[in-house]
């Protein structure tokens, strides 16, 4: 056991941790004909047979024709892979349940491009055929199903091409250091009710949504929702995005709390439900904390918040 | 990017499969039954209007229907499923059926390892310059269609035609090398399906005035020869055939059955020579008369035609010795020379009168035989390709009346005169004259070539040939049967030539044909054997080739990929020299980031590797002047910066 996890440690190790760019050489490379090349072979042989019972001079020479033809294809299924460069990309989280897709960024400084590269995480994926131009650059985004919650690794990924001939396949496999977040799946369930906030409501300002008390300019924080597209679009839309402002009263906020999730529910229940809250309060952009057995994130709103309440989630230890 | 189809098949790809498998095909239209060439046309048809329209290809039952149809009627006409022409016959039905059912890759796959193998069934019937280059140019054209196949639409039709050449390119030195030195076995590995070789020409077993006068109109060529010295006269190549000595009193036939062997007093000195027989369907080895000692899987009839074991059905390499002036038989059996006067009871009265008043009006058969020549010679005699219809006294009508008439009436009624006068006569076809192609040296004879002539026994003498033909037309024995022809009667294309450049052409082309045929399809375990006798291996078995091959195939692999992966570098030498120093850096354990500058990687050096630091930075700032300091060829500091770098 351990020679064997040893020989595959040295076969498919990536160089460093994972985060370089990787030059596919002839040391990463593995070359087996595919049934098509299996049917030629038979093909073959039953043609040097004819050949030689019918003392066919060309039908000789066209066996071995094709012979060379079939090995001067393995060769070129082989330079298809030779010399790409595979660097890893970064990868948007997905709920679990959805498909995570890995970016690799693949490059060639070749002068003839390569074609028909497919690409395949682990066993069950479902694999993606990519080309990179000659002397070009390709994103290629390999789909693999996330379905827990928390950090999925990228799965050894094979990268294969039968091209041109398809009688061979060369492959090589991939194993860069990225990690896509996978949140937990959400919950759909009614909101807890809100509390009276625990601060004065001037901390809040801008964060109400109470009383109109103006326009100012739209910022890359603010929600596309709280645009006031009816102000935006006088004077021909020369001016820039307007967002309503809103003053006074406390401002209600929402305590997403562990505690107030079923406790009878499994943990992962609570989880979902909790996420299926987290996703209900941003939709009405409503100021929402997390409270979380050891962990607590203020209330707040936005997409980076919701991102954080998500994220903590999804790693939240079961 | 682009997410894969699934395993369907592109729809780009259909017209490429529908041109390959028209190309390996197309070809068997010219010997195949009307009807199967028809019904792959319109399958061919079919399939390509179901892609035009983009519609629905037909269902599973549909085709197991026309399969079975096919399959019908291949037995129907073949009588068999197996064999040459029934195979080749039902791969067609089977290549054109299946562009019906064009579903996914697999099914493409199929049909281009079907193309493949078609290719293979057209040198069953000709393995000429042309098929060689047709074929070669099919075999591209499915190779670019599995390019396509797999290559997706993205690149263009010339592109994939171009790699699919370059491909086959870099095949030819893989053929090569197994061509030669692959271990040839002699054929067949088994029996021969009874239609293995069929439609061929050549001399007929026995000889009814006409059928040599049919094969003088062709220009097909019999057999070539190669003389060790200087090729002699034309009048003296007799090639013998069969010798016929029965006489039905219309048809001549040979004699069944094993005499004495014969027995041959040379009286010149032999010369030697090498015979390639095209392939026809007979054992005569039609070897120049008198043939010398000949091999022992070589057999002599006792009427001194070689043979060889086998019929010839292929082409045939056969070194051969003659002497041109000897003496056959000088005491020969009385049976045999029974058997040479035997006329039929009945017919052609006048001939065997004329035959009856020499015999008693002279002695000495040597005086009968010259009144029979001078009866051609000096009588109203035409020879001609196209004679006129004899009736039911064939000899008496020709000899009497017509007077027209091609060798074989000659040659037939002059051994009717004979017999009748009482000399042992029989006729002897065969192949006479041939001529030299300046090109290679080889002695070309045709079918036109085709001759019959005469053999009398004088006591003492034994049997002499007499051509009653050179009586009649010189020119046809010296200069060939182009010059003995009058004006407009038909003759084949090939011998009609008389312009000089259309020969000279013509001898180029069949130079470069019998090189062909010589070399490359004549290569054979033999050859082989002499080929690596002279490459220093004469006892090599096939494990020795076996490892010869293994080491010079891993060497044009290598070599085929060195070339293929080598790319010129496009650096120009400021960035040569960087990319060095990185190399150098990279030694003592400092990577360059990709999207590092060389300032940046500087400071990086700078916190973790002061001792390295100074060194660096030197180089830095000479690369940067270098590359983007204005002044081009500097390069010598940066050289020097460089050489410090430890």
């Amino acid at each position: 056991m351990g020679v064997i996890a040893d020989l595959k440690r040295r076969l498919f190790r990536w160089r460093s941790d994972g985060t370089a760019p990787l030059r596919l050489s002839q040391r990463r490379i593995f070359i087996l004909p595919t049934r098509a090349g299996l049917l030629f072979a038979a093909a073959l042989l039953a043609m040097l047979t004819g050949a030689i019972n019918y003392n066919l001079a060309l039908g000789h020479a066209l066996v071995f024709l094709l012979v060379g033809l079939a090995l001067t294809g393995m060769v070129h299924a082989f330079r298809n892979l030779h010399g790409l460069v595979v660097a890893p990309g970064r990868s948007e989280p997905v709920f679990a349940g959805e498909v995570a897709y890995f970016p690799l960024h693949l490059a060639s400084d070749r002068n003839t491009p390569r074609l028909a590269l497919e690409l395949r995480a682990g066993k069950e994926s479902r694999s993606i055929t990519t080309a990179v131009a000659a002397h070009g650059l390709n994103e290629a985004a390999v789909p693999v199903a996330a379905l827990r919650r928390g950090w999925l690794d990228l799965p050894r990924t094979r990268l294969e091409t039968t091209y041109p001939l398809g009688l061979f396949v060369a492959w090589s496999y991939l194993q860069p250091a990225m990690r896509c977040l996978v949140y937990p799946q959400p919950l759909t369930t009614p909101l807890p009710p809100q509390q009276p906030a625990s601060h004065s409501g001037d901390q809040h300002g801008d964060g109400g949504q109470e009383d109109f008390s103006g326009f100012r300019e739209r910022q890359p924080a603010d929600s596309p929702r709280h645009v006031a597209w009816k102000a935006s679009a006088r004077d021909a839309g020369q001016r820039p995005l307007l967002v309503k402002r809103f003053a006074g009263g406390a401002q209600a906020e929402l305590q997403l709390d562990w505690s107030l999730t079923p406790q009878a529910a499994a943990p992962e229940v609570r989880i979902a439900t909790l996420a299926g809250w987290v996703m209900a309060a941003a939709a009405e952009d409503a100021c929402y904390g997390l409270r979380l057995p050891g962990r607590e994130i203020a209330p707040d709103s936005g997409d980076l918040h919701r991102h954080r309440c998500l994220e903590a989630l999804a790693l939240f230890p079961a | 990017m682009s997410t894969r189809p699934g395993e369907t098949l592109d729809r780009g790809t259909t017209p490429w499969l529908l041109l390959g498998a028209l190309a390996t095909t197309l070809p068997h239209a010219e010997h195949q039954p009307l009807w199967l060439s028809a019904l792959a046309a319109v399958l061919f048809v079919w399939g390509g209007w179901l892609w035009w329209r983009n519609e629905r290809l037909p269902g599973r039952w549909v085709l197991a229907l026309l399969v079975a149809v096919a399959c019908g009627a291949v037995l129907y006409e073949f009588r068999t499923l197996f064999g040459r022409d029934a195979g080749v016959a039902m791969l067609v039905v089977f290549m054109a059926l299946k562009l019906l059912e064009l579903r996914s890759r697999r099914d493409a796959t199929v049909v281009v390892t079907l193309g493949y193998f078609l290719l293979l069934t057209h040198y069953f019937y000709s393995q000429s310059i042309p098929t060689g280059l047709w074929l070669l140019a099919a075999m591209t054209l499915l190779t670019a269609t599995l390019i396509r196949l797999h290559g997706g639409p993205s690149i263009s039709t010339g592109a994939t035609l171009r790699y699919a050449g370059l491909l086959t390119l870099q095949a030819v030195p893989f053929m090569l090398v197994l061509y030669l030195l692959f271990p040839r076995v002699a054929g067949p590995l088994w029996g021969l399906p009874q239609d293995a070789h069929s439609g061929r020409s050549g001399l007929s077993e026995q000889m009814t005035p006409g059928n040599i006068a049919n094969l003088a109109l062709s220009g097909e060529i019999a057999f070539r020869v190669r003389f060790a010295g200087l090729s002699p006269e034309r009048d003296k190549l007799y090639w013998r055939g069969p010798v016929l000595e029965y006489f039905d009193g219309l048809t001549w036939k040979p004699q069944v059955g094993r005499g004495q062997p014969p027995r041959i007093e040379p009286l010149s000195p032999p010369i030697a020579y090498e015979t390639t027989l095209e392939p026809q369907q007979q054992r005569w080895l039609l070897a120049l008369d008198a043939p010398g000692p000949l091999r022992p899987e070589l057999g002599l009839s006792s009427a001194l035609t070689a043979t060889s074991r086998e019929p010839l059905t292929q082409r045939q390499r056969f070194a051969l010795t003659a002497t041109l002036d000897y003496r056959f038989n000088a005491d020969e059996e009385a049976i045999v020379l029974r058997r040479n006067l035997v006329l039929p009871r009945a017919g052609n009265p006048r001939a065997r009168a004329l035959g009856e008043s020499w015999k008693a009006a002279e002695t000495d058969p040597a005086v009968r035989l010259r009144k029979a020549m001078s009866l051609f010679s000096e009588e109203e005699f035409f020879y001609t390709l196209q004679p006129p219809l004899l009736g039911e006294q064939p000899v008496d009508d020709f000899l009497f009346v017509t007077r027209r008439g091609f060798c074989e009436h000659y040659a037939s009624a002059f051994v009717f005169l004979m017999r009748a006068a009482g000399v042992p006569a029989r006729v002897v076809t065969g192949y006479q004259g041939g001529e030299a192609n300046p090109v290679d040296g080889f002695v070309v004879v045709r079918q036109s070539d085709a001759h019959a002539w005469a053999e009398v026994w004088f006591a003492g003498r034994g049997w002499v040939r007499v051509d009653p033909t050179a009586a009649v037309s010189p020119a046809r024995v010296e200069a060939g049967i182009a010059a003995a022809m009058p004006d407009g009667e038909p003759l084949p294309a090939m011998i009609q030539l008389r312009s000089n450049w259309l020969r000279t052409l013509l001898f180029r082309w069949e130079a470069v044909n019998n090189a062909w045929d010589q070399y490359i399809l004549g290569y054979n375990p033999q050859r082989q054997r002499e080929l690596l006798a002279r490459l220093g291996m004469p006892d090599a078995d096939w494990r020795n080739l076996a490892a010869a091959l293994a080491v010079l195939c891993g060497a044009l692999l290598l070599a085929i990929a060195a070339w293929t992966l080598y790319q010129r570098p496009r650096l120009d030498p400021a960035a040569r020299l960087w990319q060095k120093a990185l190399r150098r850096l990279a030694r003592s354990k400092v990577d360059c980031a990709p999207w590092e500058t060389p300032l940046a990687l500087l400071r990086r050096v700078e916190g973790a590797r002061p001792a390295l630091a100074p060194a660096f930075r030197e180089v830095v700032f000479a690369y940067l002047q270098a590359r983007y300091g204005g002044i081009p060829d500097d390069l010598t500091r940066l050289r020097g910066a460089l050489a410090r770098l430890p």
